[in-house]
Parts: structure tokens; sequence; C-alpha cells
């Protein structure tokens, strides 16, 4: 709930006068994300009593506008950690919070995310990690077994959301439970995960005996899934946060010099996620490059890239357009993320048609010192990640298309349900 | 207007749901099939109503002229709509094809003298243009300038409601220079043999056009291959957001049937296998109906894309109709096949849109030309 009483020129105001007096590029990001996160300004929409202002998203956007204005840095908000405040925030107890946010703001502290395994992927709420209840001498705790994987960042990260199950009597989705585990400790082992083009994005996450305290339980016991749903909605919408990044502002100053390492940390998994859709954007150069152009196969093969893509372009502007106006979501909200595996397989298959014999080579070999090899080897990602395109299909056909769902047979207690 | 941002103002969504409700009512399939039947595939009684209760054919002409003065994207929700009910009806070669040349090439007084009775449907105009292979090159028309005449001479095809038509707008070539031109003959007057084409869609009749020595008003004899690519972008337009329409009609189909139709004790949308059909088929028409709103904006906002625009959408509506009508029988099965199922009317008419102003391959290419790749 916003403040009725706080018009926007109000908050405009206020947010002004407050970064004039503290805004200060020459202090250490450490110190100036303390000033900021307890002065509530760093999460405008939080509520007062956790770092926020209790603004509305209007006048949350009105403060963002003015700290980009000025290049003033806000808080940490890359990837993980942001997950796991606004998980916390919403199903944390006061000491879970009290214990956590605050230090995820400031970027003290960083979090990964352990909830796919090797045995559940697109069935996540199939997950097989145990977490038992055990009673000793210090008492009662929770002791973890089992592997996580695809876990970005789990190789710095100091706290883990976890997923993990506690009951094996219940149906699947019940017998879950969500918990914030420390990965610093010795029943935790961590391990890059190399994939095809040869990057090492994620990680394996290995628990043995790892020990989590009964109050790092997030939620209820058997709400896992639940809370699991605030950490995946957040997910979804934190593409654009990464892209924000900002501006024509002068940024000088040692601050500055200290979000750019942050970022290049946070980043530097995504390195190849352009050449993951496929780079529509290099199809004609290349084409024009290598005189290809003036094959009239290519030449279709090209321009049906490039009508879908810029139909996707399109569809996704006006499903914009439509939320802006208030009008309820259509069918083209849903349909952005199999449009864009069609367009990075067509792409790459432009590509290759486009690069002939060269498409062969790799490194600096390969056209455009390797870019192209790389293209056609990070391709077959982007279908799978975040939900597979059959997933995106079921969901389009069974939410959006209405039709009937598909029998299922993993309703009983998890225990008898068959599974890798 | 930002063109590429679309979004429909509450007057346009009115509109289309008007048109909606008047074509689902007034001309259900039962409707489009006995006038499909029909000899002259003409619906005068059904056409007269579109014109007297709803105005239509003058709906994106000028009011000077008697029309109600709405813009490209207006004439583009109602293809979109006539394509969806399959209305069969004069809309796309008089208020379009006709009524487009005539602002594109003839003289205000001119249009001031043809237009109103297009837009009252008290006569209904079309377009010859096109040469035996369908393009709009007039290759087979010529015209010879006497001193006090414009004789016409050649074989037009594929002329849209040829048959049935009063006012022809026919694009030539100078029998000396070979410049394009386009000329107005009535065909109470001129004496023009007409046949009959059988279309493999019997809602869009279309006939060939023999004319001898016919006279002929001049409309335009300057810039002729400009005029004809302007008239062409729009009726491009057109054309993409009647298959958009189409595709989602017979794409509701497949799913509504999906939903019924039980196979192995579940609904076949029950099966992935149709499910993922179904999806592919909702991004596809998706995809195509923005392209189509896209190029609609272009032509109301005369952009410099529009070309390319025009190009894109109908490549893009052209095969998503083709394909979603492809799939609904599939869906369908045995009876998707049957006459007695209405998919093969879209399909059918998909078939034709698919070659009636250039397929999917050559206005791919044209985009191409049009961005200078």
């Amino acid at each position: 709930m916003s403040d009725n009483n706080q018009t926007s020129t109000d908050v405009r105001d206020q947010v002004r006068s407050w970064l004039e007096v503290n805004w200060d590029p020459q202090r250490s990001l450490q110190q100036w994300r303390e000033i900021l996160v307890d002065s509530g300004w760093g999460m405008p929409q939080w509520p007062h009593r956790w770092y926020g202002k209790n603004l509305s998203a209007a006048d949350a956007a009105i403060v963002n506008e003015e700290f980009a204005k000025i290049g003033a840095v806000g808080v940490a908000s890359g990837g993980p950690g942001r997950l796991a405040a606004v998980t916390i925030l919403e199903h944390g107890n006061d000491a879970q919070k009290d214990k956590y946010l605050r230090r995820i703001l400031t970027g003290e502290d960083p979090w990964c995310q352990l909830f796919s395994e090797p045995g559940s992927g697109s069935d996540l709420a199939g997950a097989t990690t145990r977490a038992d209840r055990k009673a000793d001498q210090s008492g009662e705790r929770w002791i973890v077994n089992g592997q996580k994987v695809w876990n970005t960042s789990a190789h710095h990260a100091r706290y883990g959301l976890l997923v993990a199950r506690t009951d094996w009597d219940l149906p699947k989705h019940q017998g879950l439970s969500y918990f914030i585990i420390d990965m610093t400790q010795p029943g935790v082992t961590v391990q890059q995960l190399r994939q095809m083009n040869g990057y090492a994005s994620f990680n394996e996450v290995f628990m043995t005996d790892a020990v989590i305290e009964p109050s790092d339980l997030l939620g209820s016991e058997g709400d896992g899934w639940k809370v699991a749903m605030t950490t995946l909605a957040h997910e979804r919408r934190m593409g654009d946060a990464l892209r924000n990044t900002s501006s024509d502002v002068d940024r000088s100053g040692p601050i500055y010099a200290e979000v750019d390492a942050e970022n290049a940390v946070a980043m530097e998994p995504y390195r190849w996620y352009p050449q993951r859709a496929g780079r529509v954007d290099l199809l004609v150069q290349q084409a024009q490059a290598n005189g290809t152009i003036n094959d009239p196969v290519v030449r279709q093969e090209i321009a049906r890239v490039l009508v879908m893509a810029r139909s996707a372009e399109w569809t996704s502007l006006r499903a914009r357009a439509a939320q802006v106006r208030g009008k309820p979501q259509g069918p083209e909200g849903s349909l952005g993320k199999l449009a864009a595996s069609n367009i990075a397989r067509a792409a790459s298959a432009a590509h290759s048609l486009i690069s002939g014999a060269e498409a062969m080579l790799a490194g600096e070999d390969g056209p455009l010192d390797g870019l192209i090899g790389e293209i056609l080897l990070s391709v077959p990602a982007i279908s799978i990640a975040g939900g597979t395109d059959e997933i995106q299909k079921n969901i389009i056909a069974e939410r959006v298309l209405g039709l009937d769902k598909e029998p299922r047979f993993d309703s009983g207690p998890f225990r008898d349900v068959r599974r890798n | 207007m930002n063109v590429t941002t679309v979004s429909f103002s509450d007057e346009q969504e009115q509109f289309r749901e008007i048109l909606q409700k008047f074509l689902s009512t007034q001309a259900p399939t039962t409707e489009v099939r006995r006038i499909m039947a029909s000899d002259s595939g003409h619906a005068s009684e059904l056409w007269r109503r579109l014109c007297d209760e709803l105005a239509l054919p003058g709906l994106h002409l000028p009011e000077a002229c008697g029309g109600s003065g709405f813009g490209a994207v207006e004439m583009g929700i109602a293809m979109e709509e006539l394509g969806r009910a399959l209305t069969p009806c004069a809309f796309f070669a008089s208020s379009v094809m006709a009524a487009i040349a005539l602002r594109e090439a003839a003289s205000d007084d001119q249009q001031q003298s043809l237009l109103p009775d297009i837009i009252s449907g008290q006569r209904i105009a079309t377009l010859a243009i096109c040469d035996p292979k369908g393009r709009w090159s007039a290759d087979t028309m010529t015209v010879t300038h006497t001193s006090d005449a414009a004789l016409l001479n050649g074989t037009a095809s594929y002329v849209i409601d040829g048959m049935i038509a009063d006012d022809i707008i026919v694009a030539a070539r100078d029998s000396v220079t070979t410049e394009l031109g386009f000329y107005h003959v009535t065909t109470e007057s001129s004496g023009i043999e007409r046949h009959a084409l059988k279309s493999l869609d019997d809602t869009r009749r279309m006939a060939r056009l023999h004319f001898s020595d016919n006279p002929a008003a001049v409309l335009t004899t300057r810039d002729g291959e400009a005029v004809r690519d302007r008239i062409f972008d729009q009726v491009c337009v057109a054309l993409a957001c009647e298959m958009v329409g189409g595709a989602q009609a017979v794409l509701d189909s497949a799913v509504e049937y999906a939903k019924l139709r039980v196979q192995f004790g579940r609904t076949i949308g029950s099966f992935q296998a149709i499910k993922h059909k179904c999806a592919e088929m909702l991004l596809e028409v998706e995809s195509a109906r923005s392209a189509a709103y896209v190029a609609a904006r272009a032509v109301a906002a005369e952009d410099p894309q529009l070309r390319a625009y025009a190009s894109l959408a109908l490549a893009a509506a052209s095969e998503a109709f083709v394909n979603t009508a492809t799939q609904c029988i599939q869906i369908h099965g045995g009876i998707g096949f049957t006459w007695e199922n209405d998919t093969h009317l879209w399909f059918k008419r998909a078939k034709v849109s698919e070659q009636l102003l250039g397929d999917s391959t050559f206005h791919k290419e044209r985009m191409l030309q049009a961005w200078g790749i």
C-alpha cells in the first residue's frame, strides 16, 4: 500500500533532496549501501519496517528515475540475492528478516538457488534431496543429503535457497520444505559444471550430511512448493533488472569501479547468452561479408528469420502496450519464450548456411574468431533453460487455450511415485 | 504514431465488436455456403446490409466522397473480421483494391465522381492488373492513345469479382512507350468480354477480362510503376489482415474440437501431440497478427518502412493461414476432410490467398529489397 497523502511530486522532491545530501561517489560501495539501505530509498516499495518506504510501483519508478538521472548506485540487485530477499520478505519470520535482508541488500552476502536436480528438471517438484530432522546433544537440526544442479554463483555463495523433501509419504508437492542453507559448511561441496559450448556458468552442489538449524526453515514444514513459487515468479521478472544498467551520467568516483567489478562478476556466467539467442543481428552482415547475400536460398533463410524476429518483437510490444492500458493479458504475453527458441534455432541454421564450410571451425580459425561456432553450440540451451519448449507449449495449451491436462501418474505418496 | 507499438482505441475495439457480431449472426457458415453455391457468388442482400447498416465500403474513404474518413487501421480490422467470418462480399475488390487504386491514381474530380457510388454500394468496382502469371505487371494489357480516346486491348487475369463489377480500374501499358498507366471503364458501356474463372475458393470469385479497342477514361499516365507499388503495398496489408482473421478462425475451430473430441478415453486436446500443435499455431497466428497490425499502422502513418512491413506481414500471414488451416484439418481427423465440415472453406481461402498477391517467398525477397539488403 502506498501512502495516499503523498503525491508523486512529493516523492520526487523527497528523493532528490535526500540524494543531494547523501549521494557521494567518493564513498566506498559498502559505506554507501549501508546508508542507502537504512534510509529506505533502496527498496522504496518495501515496507518501512524492512528497509523500504511503502511506496506504490509508480512512485518507486520515480525514485528509480531520480537515481538513474544522477547515476546514484542502488542496492545489490543482481541474481539470486534478490530472489532470496523477496522470498524472505514474503515468507520469512522477523528473526530471519533481521538476520538476512540487510546483508543481501548491501551486497555483503552472496546467495545462490538450489532447486533443480539431476533427476528433476522440468518436474521441479520431484526433488529427491532429503532433509531429515535429527536430534543430537546440541538439539534438533535438519540433516541434508542430495545433489542440486544448474546453480549459478554457488561457488562464491554464502547462503543457498534450498528446496528439499521432508516427507516422503505425502504427494510430491506437499512433502517439500524450503530452507536457507549455509554454503560454507563442510557438508556442502560445489563443483563447476562445464557445458557443451565450453563455458562453465553453473555449478553442481553436493550435500552430504549438511546441517541446517531449525531457525532456517523458511515458511512452515511442507510449504516448500508454495515458497518456491514466490522465488520462481520473481526469477521470471528478473530479466529486466539485469538489463537495467545506465546511462550517460558522469561515472567518475571510486564507487563506480567497485560497482563495475561487482557487475562483472554477476554477469560473467551470461557472457555467451547473446549467442544462445542466435545473433539475428549478425546474419545480414555475415552474408554480405562473404557474398552469400546474393544466393537466393540464403536470402530466403535470412528473410525468414527476420520475419520471425520482427513479429516476435512487435508481439511483445503489443503485450506491453495492452498492459499499460490496463487490458487483461492476452495470449501474446505468454509466447515470447517459445518465439525466442524458434528464432534462435532458425538463426543458427541460417548462420551455418551462410558460413558454409567455415562453420566447421572454432576459435580463431572460425568465422568472427569463433563467434559463429559459439552460436551453433549455444543455441541448444535456449529451448531448455528456464522451462523447456515442451513445458512452455503445455502451459500455453492448457492455460491460454484451455485444453485438458495430461493424465498424471505422480499423485499418490511420493514414496511410490516412479522416478529417476 | 509509433507504428510498431500496437494498441487499439476503444472506438476501434467497438467497431470490431459490432462487425464481428453482425457477421457471426447474419453471415454464419450456413449463409456462406449458400452464397458460395450461387451462380454469382455474390450476396447482394448481405452486401446491401453491410453498406446500409454498417457503412462498410466507405469506412476508410474520405468523408468528402461520402466515406467515414477512418484509416487503414480500421480497414485492417474490417478485413480481419471478414476473413474470420469468411464473408463473401465485394469489400476487398471494391473498397480496397479499386478504391485505393482510385485514391492513388485518379484526380480529385475523378475520385469525386467515382467513389461515392462505390461507398454507397450503388456500384461495385474492381482492379484489373494481373498478367496470366498473377504478377501486377499489366504486361498483357496495352493502351493506344488516339486523338479523342484511350483504347484498351489485351487480357487481364485474376480480376477479383470481375463478373459482378460495374467499374473496372485497368492498368495498361502504352502501346508506344510501354509506360504503365491507370484507366477506368464501366462494364455497361464498353463491351468487355468477361470469362468467369473457376476459383479453388468459391467464396472469392475471379474473372479473366478481354479488351478489344474498349474506350477508357485516363486516370493517370504518370509514374505508373510508383502508383502501382503504392496500391500494391496497401492491398497486401489488407490481405494480410484478412488472412490473420482466417487463421484465427481455424485455430479457434481446431482448439474447440480438441476440447470436445474423445479418443482412448480422453479428449484429444489432452495429448501433447495435439497441445503442442495448438501452441505452435497460436504463436504463428499471434506473430502474423502483430505484423499485420504494424503494417496497417504503417499505411495509416505513411511510414517510410511501409513497403518492407507490408511484405513482411503478407509473408507471415500467408504462412500462418496455410499452416493453421492444414493443421486444423489434421486435428479434426477424418471429419476434417469432409465437405460437411467447415474447415475446407478456410483452407481453400488460404490456398488462394497464398498466391493472390505473390507467395511468401516473393514477399520475403521484396522485404529484403525494401530494406536495401
